[in-house]
Formats: structure tokens, C-alpha cells, sequence
């Protein structure tokens, strides 16, 4: 029998590991004498190390004495028990968490290395690695949380950290729109989570996992709640899940996370990132198999983000946009095998992609020189055979998918004409309205403001 | 009454007041600035002191240890109780970052000498113990603006109107409720120009345009310490919570909902900063008033949480645009300043405090958020929605001025852009605290819900810690425990 402090002391230091190096980085950044890019990289490796080590010997004594389930309890973060308030932190480790959170250790440890030499003396090496440690500690809570709020606490570090390092280059408008667009997804996405885990408390009383999905070792529990129940607080987590991870239709910001450097591009939307909707899928398997209509919403919209991602993905002309379609396509098939019932299958397949596409996208930046090795090495240029779909779709249906592939399917435009434009106009009309409002009250024009003149021609207006 | 073990609340409003005076006789604006700072550090540390002091006594009300001001009015003036606490230490502190944040450049135009004097007039709000002294004080406290409105020769009518308009309401809301002896007898028009005045005070929409038109006109760090302490709210709760009828409440919940998704969509929309700014305030303001109408432990619990951690971020905020303005004059929101690799720091401080606005895990505004959502979801689900989807927008807008102001191509100046010490300062003061109460939030949280259920105790007639006056409602139909 091993003591259960053993485990508390390694689960601490599995995500004691992360915090410690968001703490480093947060205190350099502040102070007046940042850490070199030697001591960075040194205590990201140290950091990522210690981590995966302790989560190691946990995965080995539970391989060791058939443990399935290892619950690590910090406690109420905030507790009002009087009027039913809990904010639990607690994190397990089952078959789902321990693969996935090492999956996270191996491959920002690998990335964290390649990243300390791509970006070396670029100006905002500091930067990543800040917004690094945030990734990486956002990655580990949510892989490893026991409660659903914990695990939204993982999923707002992610989704912050993703933002900030697509506008990497913010001396760039492309980048900081792109960044922009995907916060916008990712708030959606925030909050049907946020929603959904509300729901959760009021229907079944608690966020604990252990209780929405079962006492007994994922993926063999059983949830509490009514199949109609199950639907409702299911399609919110779909919804989070889609706009997480660029399902259809969120699809849209997934290229556009391109812009950010190939380092953070490979972690976040070739390995993890995008993985982490299709992960809270399985979390909650068992809530989703409470209800058919769910998982029948789940497979169509995982087979649709598919197919869309393999025809866009077939007609883009960077190898990192080509590379975010492919990503698409896999995570769509995962997410269908889940809503099949499926649940080793999807989680294997989740890390074999990730693992993938995280190499693919570390070689993107030489690709060409790769290709050049290849042709040299068969001594002629590498050949292109027509694919199957080519073979037997007319011209017409070619050109069709062709211009719908080339547009990303109008997603971007459908949600700016029909969401952002009339949005925007409607409060504009209200500002002017306000202004009419305000001068007739000062009985002269009442805002200074109209006399700000733009200084730079990097300006949105006229 | 219990008395604390020094007259703090007393020696915290004279210091200001005096050092009001002092800093009007110095020419040199430098050393009225450094005078002014010495003063508000003092006046800060007295109110933390308040703070202490009253914590360890654990009374639910209390005066000071000697009270001449007290003896001399023949009734008492000044306590301090679970809800106005915090209130007296934030308040100082927001006046203290204020003016440590003031740039030697700027100390000209922001009169330390009117500053230390609203600084004073909105410690004796929060500390007054009578509901007069809470309305003469609020009214006062709309003087220092309108002040400097005149002495800058800029528009005031708009200001001059509304605020005209509140303190009218508040004057004769409060008469008609003194005039009524018990709940049974208070008549329905005084309760509603209460509400009305306060509402107004906090700039709950369509009565909100004068805060815009203050952001317009006024110094930016005047408008900052005008709004961020949130007095509008604090006369909500002291003045009208105790006696409005629960109908009342829902209806001034649902405007204040309104108001947040409003100013939330407009924030969205503003092509200059300080207009973001005022709109983005305004949102989280109106979510503090949402959750003190619940009327419920829980929801109170949130919104006085809310209530603190929006005042400290949206002041950290505030400061750090005004920090830029200072740097780059007037900006706007439709092109990028490239501020970035000047002030990182205080791109750092703008994010965080952004952050915390919004709610972001980890940081102070988090609990209070969660808290605030749970009420509303209890009370009425579309109402948790709403707040769920006003933190979303909110959270655009920041991210949107953020990459606005310190994206873009490093901005070319021929003078040192970078941070000065003491901005330095208040960035790690208001980087820690927001950061602390965040990771730590488990003290406050119960601190605040104990002043929720007191407050809620005196609505529903059990002891009431202020204002003395005010006979309660007997209904308390939002007991803690019960749906």
C-alpha cells in the first residue's frame, strides 16, 4: 500500500513544476534585470523536467500497484459554504490525464528547446517564454483538473497565452488582427464554458468529475444526470469544445494563429492547443453518452470540420496553412470517434497526431531545403500524382471546392457580415445619438475627441 | 458603539483636508505634488490602520477613540463598519497611486490642492455614520470636477445638469424617507428619487452621458478618482437597499444589466481611449450594482468583491492610460501607438489590470465575478447569461486596446518615453494586489460576505450597522440558505 502523501508530494510537483516557472518569468519580467536567454531556456528544460519526472514515477507506481485514480486535493480556493459556494481545486490522475499531461510535458519540453535557438536575439525571446510558462501551466491544469472549474482555469490561461503569442510580431497590424480574432472565438468558447459549468453546478450540485461523471476510473463512470440535462449542458461543452479546438464553424481563426512563430504555431495549434476541446469531449464522455441527439451533434460536427479541413487544406499556399488544415481534419476525425462512443481510440489518436505535427511544423521553416535533400538524394524532382478526389469529380466540382477552399468557405466573411458589421453599426448609431445628445446639452460640440487626429498610418480609419 | 484604539477615521479626513490647504499656498507644482503624496501616503496608512484596528476589535460597528467632532455636532458622524472598511482603504489608495503616478511634466494641470480635498470629501462619505451625512457628503463631492471644468474654461453644462439633477433627487429623496417614521409609513416617491439620484451618480444608462462628457473634458486623473471608487454604488447600498421594496430592486437590477451589455457594446466601438475607458467602467460598475440588487448573500458577496477589485484594476488601468497619454498625448483606438518596446512594464501592468477587469482566473476580479454569476444564475438564469456574455465583450475591448496602444511598429520620440520610478512604484503596488487577491482570495471573500449578510440583516430588520435613521423593511425573503 503506498502512502497517499507519496502521491500528493509528486502530484504537487508535477504542477508545482509550471507554476514555478511562470513565477520566474513573471518576477524577471518585472524586475529591472531580466533573465539571459541561457537562463531561460535552462529553467524551462529544468522546469519541464521535474515535471515530467514526477509525473512519471505517479504513471509507474499506478502501472505498479493498478491504481486507476489518483485524486490530489489542494483544497477549497475559495469556500462559502453557507450559501453552497465552492471553488474546488483538485486534480486526478486516470488513464486520460497522466497520457495527456505527459504528452504536454514531452512536447513543450521539445518545442521549449527548439524554440530557445529559432528565437535566438529576437527581441521578444522574454516575452514567449513568458507567455510560454502561462501555455504550459494552463496545459497542466487543465489536463490534470478533478473539477470542472479548475479545468477552466487551465482553459483561460490557454486561450490568453495563444492570443499573445499570435501577435508575436505586433509590429505587424496581420498579426495582431489575426490575434484578435482568435480571442474573439476563444471568449465565445469561454464563455458557453463558463455557462455549461454553472449548469453543471446547479443540475447535479458540484463540479467534481467524480461526481458529473462517475466515481469509477475514466473512462467506466456513470453520470448523474438526465439525458436532457446531458444534452443541454452537452451542446455548451460542444460549443466551447468547436471553438476551442476551430471546429466548424469556428474554423476560421485557425490559419489566421499562423501568424505567431513556428515554435508557439507547432505547440499550440499542431499539438495541444487544438487538442484541448476534443480532451474536455472525453472528459465528460460519460455526460456525453447520456444522450444520442448529443453524440449524433458531435460526430456531424466533427466530420464536417474534416471534410472542410481536408478541401481548404488542398489549396493553400503556405506550408503552415496547409499544415493548420491538415491539423483541422484530424481533430475532426477525433472528435467524430468520440462522438461514436469511442475513447482509447480518439486519445491515442490525439497523441500519434500531435506527436506528427508538432515535427512537421519544427521542419516547416525548411522545408524547401528538405526537399531540395530529397531530390538531390533520388536525383530528380519529387513527383505529384493526382489524389482520388481529382480522379472523379467533374471541372466544374473542382472549381467549385476549389473557390470554396481558396475563401476558407466564407466563414470569416459570413460571421463579419452578419455578426461583427451590424454589431458595430448598432452601437455607432447609438454613439452618434449620444453625441446629438451631449452637444444639445452643451449647446456646442461636446467632444474633444473628435479633434484626436490619427498620427500613424497604421489607422483602421479613413 | 465600540470605539477603535485610535481616532484613525477622524485624522484621516483632517490630513487631507489640511494638507488641501498646505498644498494651495506652494507655487511650485513639484513640491505641492510631493507635499500632496506625503500627505495621501499619510492619509492611506490611517485608513489601513482604520482598517486593522477594526478588524481586531471584530465589532460590527465603531467609532474612534476620541470623537471632539462628534461631541461638538452633539450626535455621531463617523463610524466604520464591515462594508465601508475596505471602502476607506481602497479610496485612499486610489488617491495615493493617483498622485504617485502624476508626472512632474503634468503636476501643473492636476491641482494636488483640489485632489487632497475630494480625497477627504470621499472618506467622510464612506465613514459617515447617518444617512446626511452620507447625502451631503456625495453632493459635496460632485464640487471638485465642476471646479475644474471652470478653471480649465471647458464645457460643464452637461456635467452641471446631471450632477444639478443628483444631488436635487438625493436631497428631497432623503427628506421625504427622514420625514416617514417606519417602513409601513414610507411613501413611494422618496424611495424612487433616492434610487433615481443614485443611479444617476452612477451613471446607469440613459442617465450616463455626463461621465462621458467628464472623461472629455476634464483631467484624466480627476475623472479616474471621480468614478473608480464607485460612490454611486455605495449610495445604493446604504441609501436605498435598506428601505426599497423588492420590486424596486429588480427593476434597477435589470437597468444596470442593461447598462453593462450598453456600455460593454459601446466600449467596443470608441475610436478614442478615454471614452474606451469610460465605457469599459461603466460596465463593471453597473455589474457591481446587479449584484447588490439581488439581495441575496451570495449575489451582495460578489458585487462587494466585484466592487473592490474593479475600483483597484480599473484604477490600475486608468493609470496606465493616463500614464500613456501623458507620454503621447490623446489616443485613439483606430490606429496602434507601438508603445510596446518604450514601457513594457506598464504594457504589463495594462494587460494585467485588464485582465482583472474581466474576470481572469488568478486574478482579483475572478472570485467576485464567479460569485456575481452564481447569484444571478440562482436568481434569474438569462441574468447569469448576461453577465457571462458582458465579461466576454469587456474582455475584446481590453484585449483591443491593449494591441491598440502597445502594438505596432516602435513609436519614434525624441523624448525618454520610458517608465519613471515612481510609475514603477504604483505598477508593482497594483500588480501585487491584484495578483494577491487573486491567488489569496479565500480572507476577502469572507470578510465581504459577512458585511453582504450584515447589510442584508438590516434590510431585513435585524441589526443594522447604518445608517441609524433608515427603519428597515421587515421582509427578508433572501435568508442565507434559503433559493
Amino acid at each position: 500500500m503506498i502512502p497517499l502523501w507519496i502521491f500528493d508530494l509528486l502530484g504537487l510537483g508535477t504542477i508545482g513544476s509550471p507554476v514555478l516557472l511562470l513565477t520566474v518569468f513573471g518576477l524577471s519580467a518585472l524586475a529591472p534585470w531580466p533573465l539571459s536567454e541561457r537562463a531561460m531556456a535552462r529553467w524551462t528544460a529544468a522546469c519541464v523536467s521535474s515535471g515530467l519526472l514526477s509525473l512519471s514515477i505517479i504513471a509507474a507506481i499506478m502501472l505498479a500497484t493498478g491504481l486507476r485514480h489518483v485524486p490530489v486535493e489542494i483544497g477549497d480556493w475559495v469556500s462559502l459554504p453557507e450559501e453552497g459556494f465552492h471553488f474546488h481545486l483538485k486534480f486526478i490522475f486516470d488513464p486520460l490525464s497522466i497520457p495527456f499531461a505527459a504528452l504536454t510535458f514531452v512536447l513543450a519540453g521539445t518545442v521549449g528547446a527548439f524554440a530557445s535557438r529559432y528565437l535566438h536575439r529576437e527581441p521578444g525571446y522574454g516575452r514567449f517564454f513568458v507567455y510560454f510558462a502561462v501555455f504550459l501551466l494552463g496545459m497542466i491544469v487543465a489536463a490534470l483538473a478533478g473539477t470542472i472549474e479548475t479545468l477552466f482555469l487551465g482553459w483561460e490561461l490557454v486561450g490568453l497565452s495563444s492570443a499573445l503569442l499570435v501577435a508575436f510580431f505586433h509590429e505587424r497590424p496581420a498579426p495582431v488582427f489575426n490575434a484578435q480574432r482568435v480571442w474573439s472565438v476563444y471568449r465565445i468558447a469561454d464563455a458557453a464554458f463558463m455557462v455549461a459549468a454553472l449548469t453543471l453546478h446547479r443540475v447535479a450540485g458540484a463540479g467534481d468529475f467524480a461526481i458529473l461523471a462517475g466515481s469509477d476510473a475514466w473512462p467506466l463512470g456513470q453520470s448523474p444526470l438526465t439525458s436532457a440535462q446531458a444534452l443541454g449542458v452537452g451542446l455548451l461543452l460542444l460549443i466551447a469544445a468547436s471553438g476551442k479546438s476551430a471546429l466548424f464553424p469556428f474554423s476560421g481563426w485557425l490559419p489566421r494563429a499562423m501568424e505567431g512563430p513556428t515554435p508557439s504555431s507547432a505547440v499550440f495549434y499542431g499539438a495541444l492547443s487544438v487538442h484541448l476541446g476534443a480532451y474536455l469531449l472525453l472528459r465528460v464522455s460519460p455526460i456525453l453518452e447520456l444522450s444520442t441527439i448529443l453524440c449524433a451533434a458531435i460526430v456531424v460536427v466533427g466530420l464536417t470540420s474534416a471534410v472542410f479541413g481536408a478541401i481548404v487544406g488542398r489549396t493553400q499556399t503556405d506550408v503552415k496553412s496547409a499544415l493548420a488544415h491538415a491539423s483541422l481534419t484530424q481533430v475532426g476525425l477525433i472528435t467524430a470517434e468520440i462522438g461514436l462512443g469511442l475513447r482509447y481510440i480518439p486519445l491515442i489518436h490525439m497523441i500519434g497526431h500531435a506527436s506528427l505535427r508538432t515535427l512537421q511544423l519544427l521542419r516547416s521553416p525548411s522545408l524547401l531545403h528538405d526537399y531540395r535533400m530529397l531530390e538531390n538524394a533520388i536525383g530528380t524532382r519529387l513527383q505529384h500524382k493526382d489524389e482520388w478526389p481529382t480522379r472523379w469529380l467533374s471541372p466544374a466540382s473542382r472549381r467549385r471546392l476549389y473557390r470554396i477552399g481558396l475563401n476558407r468557405g466564407w466563414l470569416d466573411e459570413t460571421i463579419d457580415r452578419f455578426l461583427s458589421r451590424p454589431f458595430a453599426r448598432i452601437f455607432r448609431w447609438c454613439d452618434r445619438m449620444e453625441r446629438r445628445w451631449t452637444d444639445l446639452l452643451a449647446g456646442r460640440r461636446s467632444r474633444e475627441s473628435d479633434q484626436v487626429v490619427p498620427a500613424s498610418s497604421l489607422s483602421e480609419e479613413p | 458603539m465600540e470605539r477603535l484604539h485610535f481616532s484613525w477615521l477622524q485624522l484621516g479626513l483632517l490630513l487631507p483636508l489640511l494638507g488641501a490647504i498646505w498644498t494651495r499656498t506652494r507655487r511650485d507644482p513639484i513640491v505641492a505634488r510631493r507635499h500632496g503624496l506625503i500627505v495621501s501616503g499619510l492619509t492611506l496608512g490611517c485608513m489601513i490602520g482604520a482598517w486593522i484596528d477594526f478588524r481586531l476589535i471584530a465589532a460590527p460597528e465603531a467609532r474612534d477613540l476620541w470623537d471632539p467632532l462628534s461631541s461638538l455636532w452633539g450626535r455621531e458622524l463617523l463610524a466604520i463598519d464591515g462594508l465601508n472598511a475596505p471602502l476607506l482603504a481602497m479610496g485612499s489608495l486610489v488617491y495615493y497611486l493617483t498622485i504617485l503616478s502624476t508626472l512632474r511634466a503634468k503636476a501643473g494641470e492636476f491641482s494636488i490642492s483640489w485632489t487632497l480635498l475630494s480625497e477627504s470629501v470621499l472618506l467622510a462619505t464612506f465613514a459617515a455614520a447617518t444617512p446626511w451625512g452620507v447625502v451631503t457628503m456625495m453632493s459635496l463631492g460632485a464640487l471638485p470636477p465642476y471646479a475644474e471644468l471652470l478653471r480649465r474654461k471647458r464645457p460643464s453644462r452637461v456635467y452641471l445638469a446631471h450632477m444639478g439633477l443628483f444631488v436635487v433627487l438625493l436631497i428631497l429623496g432623503e427628506y421625504g424617507v427622514s420625514r416617514a417614521g417606519t417602513h409601513a409609513e414610507q411613501a413611494l416617491v422618496p424611495i424612487l428619487l433616492l434610487t433615481l439620484a443614485t443611479l444617476l451618480r452612477s451613471g446607469v444608462a440613459p442617465v450616463h452621458c455626463w461621465m462621458t462628457d467628464l472623461f472629455e473634458h476634464a483631467t484624466f486623473g480627476r475623472a479616474l478618482l471621480f468614478v473608480t471608487p464607485m460612490v454611486g454604488a455605495y449610495g445604493v447600498a446604504r441609501l436605498v437597499l435598506p428601505i426599497a421594496p423588492d420590486w424596486a430592486l429588480e427593476v434597477i437590477s435589470l437597468m444596470s444589466l442593461f447598462t453593462a451589455i450598453y456600455a460593454a457594446g459601446m466600449a467596443l466601438v470608441q475610436r478614442e481611449a478615454r471614452r474606451f475607458f469610460c465605457y469599459l467602467f461603466l460596465s463593471h460598475s453597473s455589474l457591481v450594482l446587479v449584484g447588490i440588487e439581488t439581495a441575496t448573500p451570495i449575489g451582495l458577496t460578489g458585487s462587494l468583491s466585484l466592487w473592490l477589485s474593479a475600483s483597484l484594476s480599473l484604477t490600475g488601468f486608468g493609470l496606465a492610460l493616463r500614464c500613456v497619454e501623458a507620454r503621447v498625448g490623446r489616443s485613439l483606438m483606430t490606429e496602434f501607438q507601438g508603445l510596446y518596446e518604450h514601457i513594457p512594464m506598464m504594457a504589463g501592468l495594462f494587460l494585467l489590470a485588464g485582465l482583472a477587469t474581466i474576470g481572469f482566473p488568478g486574478t482579483a476580479g475572478f472570485v467576485g465575478l464567479e460569485l456575481l454569476v452564481n447569484a444571478a444564475a440562482r436568481a434569474l438564469p438569462f441574468v447569469g447569461i448576461s453577465i457571462v456574455i458582458v465579461a466576454a465583450l469587456n474582455g475584446l475591448a481590453v484585449i483591443q486596446a491593449y494591441f491598440r496602444i502597445f502594438a505596432g511598429p516602435p513609436r519614434s520620440s525624441s523624448i525618454d518615453l520610458r517608465i519613471r520610478p515612481s510609475e514603477r512604484i504604483a505598477i508593482l503596488i497594483i500588480s501585487a494586489l491584484i495578483l494577491g487577491g487573486g491567488l489569496y482570495p479565500r480572507a476577502g471573500v469572507r470578510d465581504r460576505h459577512e458585511a453582504a449578510v450584515r447589510l442584508l440583516q438590516a434590510r431585513a430588520g435585524g441589526e443594522a450597522p447604518s445608517p441609524p435613521e433608515h427603519q428597515p423593511i421587515a421582509k427578508f425573503t433572501n435568508a442565507p440558505g434559503s433559493p
